[in-house]
């Protein structure tokens, strides 16, 4: 397979969008960006006089702040709104929000957003570039991107490993975009949850469904587990917490069912003992730490190859 | 609605009344707002002679029996003279227009002002639906006979589900004195909770929360039963789910009092739609939602053999602000009245699912039986409400050029096979269908 050059989209709404090559192209692209945040000055003036505004109508710590250190790295001019101190508060439709930015001339928007398809309608309405950064229960496509950089790193591949997705998956954008990329690339995913917190169809993208974390982890060569939100956790998709860590919390006994050189995955803000043993989490498997530093490699890539592709670094 | 229209005489003309027995070419003489005869060889006797173009089809006027006017409360979606504009150019005579207005229809005052500003737009004849509850909130019984003796010919809480097992019996009991059916959105309001789209893999992959084609049959098992044990007669409005079909199938086998209606929507579109174009295009959220294509294809097996009884719009406007919300906020629902026709010719009758008597049961003869209102046939002597068809001529839906004061369709830019040429209420032209040039002399006709 040979790497695209460009990204056939101007926006990216989703993983769904891109091509195998287009995915290829992003991770050879943000391991070139990783370099740069090993310098002393970690910043390259690719994107100065670009404008990017951050919009974040739901409350987001780690991929607001690794967006804006990217934009920052690569000399971008930004400005941020949440919807606390914005117009979207005072009831304004997104519609209008998107008309008002617009006619700011950014050059790109990066959004996260409540409702599943909301960059999609941003999309229709702005010239600018839309990244999508998390859109309801729908994509979070730089967190599948980031995601499948780990794994490439540590498992310089990603055709065949065997990926097992544990958690809350019919809520969970960081699922759909990872199954997306994943299937593509040809990685074989197993998505393991309860009954009541597993999306109808989901086998029919490629995917093995079980209920069983035992059969999910069976040789699995990488785990990424998925938080499961407090407010699911009484009442009618689950019993009790503590019901939840016995049957699909991660342990070390049951890493043991997977391969030996298992790498353990985690989007964050962890709940360290609901979905995770802290002995997992802070133990040898794990790349969280990993994946966070690669967020702000592949979100400088999308932003380069969005901008397109016009090298100054 | 008296005429001062000189009689005119519709020669030779394709005529499909199932009721009468009229299948064939006929003569159909006019005077005023009255059918004179319907028969062969009629001489004109001083009567205009009106000849149409053979490929032309007359029909007892259609009948709509789920619309919503939005008038009282709602009027930037629509009016009662804009959803009668709408209804007309859309080849309909009659449509029943359903409560959920503000103020709801529970009160006799609110549907005698429907009646009112129905007479004055003058197009369109409008049978109110009155609510089952007050409010629509499901606690207590309207005053039933009072909406009745007012111009209500059934009563429903659309919009919702009638409340309780118990309000629906209490309703079919207590509205089976004065004839009058009881229809009913059939939806378990738990299964629905805030779901936008169909349980199914579409929803799954865009993140949409969905709702399961149970959340309808379970409300309509649970009517069926109640219609069983009270002898009354229900109605299963815009039916979308396989299993709501079975449903009703077993039920009238037992013998309850069961009918039901799809809509244009249901039997051609199916969720695949919500992904289209770069998706979550807000026209085609809807409830009940567009479901998968078993169902769509039971709808279709549904009106082929004889188990849907009627084919209805809900046409529900809503104004382009609202529809530009988000997905998850937008509100539910899409304008039909302008496109039910070229999607009933071109998806059933041109594609051999279903002739043209059955056509005329669907769009006329059932919804009036069901409403026991006046049409579904053209007697002698009776009023003159009917619909001219060109089922030949080629359409091409424009959202722009609707009659109706919203646009909100996911069939814009559609071309299909089957248009209205005319629409007469009360023997008067009050549509035709300028673009076809052979209609035109149907409006010289009304006026000579």
């Amino acid at each position: 397979m040979t790497a695209a050059t460009t990204l056939h989209s101007r926006h990216l709404l989703g993983i769904a969008d891109l091509e195998p090559p287009e995915i290829e192209l992003v991770l050879e692209t943000a391991l070139a960006m990783k370099e740069i945040g090993t310098r002393p000055i970690k910043k390259v003036p690719t994107l100065r006089g670009r404008t990017i505004i951050n919009l974040f109508f739901e409350p987001s710590t780690r991929t607001r702040m690794s967006f804006e250190l990217a934009e920052k790295r690569l000399s971008a001019d930004t400005l941020g709104m949440t919807t606390s101190g914005s117009s979207a508060a005072k009831g304004e439709t997104l519609a209008d929000t998107a008309r008002t930015l617009e006619a700011m001339a950014p050059d790109m928007i990066v959004m996260r957003h409540g409702a599943s398809g909301a960059p999609h309608q941003l999309a229709r309405i702005c010239r600018a570039s839309i990244i999508n950064a998390g859109d309801g229960m729908h994509e979070h496509p730089t967190q599948a991107l980031l995601d499948a950089l780990t794994m490439l790193e540590r498992k310089r591949r990603l055709a065949g490993l065997q990926v097992a997705i544990i958690g809350d998956l019919v809520h969970s954008r960081v699922l759909r975009s990872n199954v997306l990329l994943l299937t593509r690339m040809g990685a074989k995913v197993r998505a393991c949850g309860p009954a009541t917190l597993v999306p109808p169809g989901l086998d029919r993208l490629g995917v093995q469904v079980t209920t069983s974390i035992d059969a999910a982890l069976d040789g699995a060569d990488v785990v990424m587990m998925l938080r499961v939100q407090h407010e699911r956790m009484s009442g009618l998709f689950l019993p009790s917490v503590r019901e939840y860590f016995t049957f699909f919390g991660l342990t070390p006994a049951r890493l043991e069912r997977a391969a030996p050189d298992v790498i353990v995955m985690h989007p964050g803000p962890m709940n360290r003992g609901v979905e995770i043993d802290s002995a997992v989490a802070d133990g040898p498997w794990s790349v969280i730490l990993d994946q966070v530093a690669n967020g702000v490699a592949v979100r400088m890539a999308v932003l380069y190859l969005l901008a397109g592709g016009e090298a100054e670094a | 609605m008296p005429t001062l229209l000189k009689p005119f005489l519709l020669k030779n003309v394709q005529l499909v009344d199932p009721v009468a027995g009229h299948i064939g070419r006929f003569d159909i003489l006019i005077d005023g707002d009255r059918v004179v005869r319907v028969g062969r060889d009629q001489s004109a006797d001083g009567a205009h002679v009106v000849e149409l173009p053979s490929s032309f089809v007359v029909t007892p006027g259609l009948i709509d029996m789920h619309v919503h006017l939005r008038e009282p409360g709602h009027e930037h979606k629509e009016t009662i003279a804009t959803g009668t504009a709408s209804a007309v150019a859309g080849g309909f005579t009659a449509v029943a227009c359903m409560p959920n207005t503000d103020p709801i229809n529970d009160h006799s005052a609110v549907t005698e002002f429907i009646v009112k500003r129905a007479a004055e737009a003058a197009l369109a004849r409008v049978y109110p639906i009155g609510a089952v509850s007050m409010g629509s909130k499901g606690e207590q019984l309207t005053e039933i006979g009072d909406l009745r003796a007012a111009g209500c010919v059934a009563i429903s809480d659309d919009g919702r589900p009638v409340a309780t097992a118990l309000l629906m019996r209490r309703a079919l009991e207590y509205a089976s004195m004065f004839g009058m059916p009881v229809i009913d959105h059939c939806e378990d309001p738990s299964l629905k909770d805030d779901a936008v789209a169909h349980e199914g893999a579409v929803a799954s992959m865009l993140g949409l929360r969905g709702m399961p084609g149970a959340a309808e049959s379970v409300m309509v098992e649970r009517d069926i039963s109640m219609a069983e044990l009270t002898g009354g007669r229900v109605h299963i409005a815009h039916m979308s789910a396989r299993q709501s079909l079975r449903a009703v199938r077993a039920g009238r086998e037992a013998g309850v009092k069961v009918t039901c209606e799809v809509t244009p929507h249901h039997f051609t579109l199916t969720d695949d739609v919500l992904a289209a174009n770069g998706g979550y295009d807000t026209n085609t959220k809807m409830n009940p939602p567009l479901r998968e294509e078993a169902d769509r294809v039971a709808m279709i097996g549904g009106l082929r053999d004889l188990s849907i009884d009627v084919i209805a719009t809900d046409h529900a406007p809503h104004h382009a602000d609202d529809k530009s919300l988000e997905f998850d906020r937008a509100p539910f629902g899409i304008v039909g009245l302008e496109t039910a026709v070229p999607l009933c010719l071109d998806r059933l009758v041109h594609a051999g699912v279903i002739g043209w008597p059955r056509f005329v049961e669907l769009l006329s003869v059932n919804p009036a039986r069901i409403l026991g209102i006046p049409g579904g046939t053209l007697s002698d002597g009776g009023p003159a409400d009917l619909t001219i068809l060109a089922p030949d001529e080629s359409v091409t839906i424009d959202a722009r050029s609707f009659k109706s004061k919203s646009r909100n369709t996911p069939f814009n830019g559609w071309t299909l096979k089957g248009a209205v040429a005319a629409t007469f209420v009360s023997g008067r032209a009050v549509y035709v269908n300028d673009r076809i040039a052979a209609a035109r002399t149907l409006r010289d006709a009304a006026r000579s």
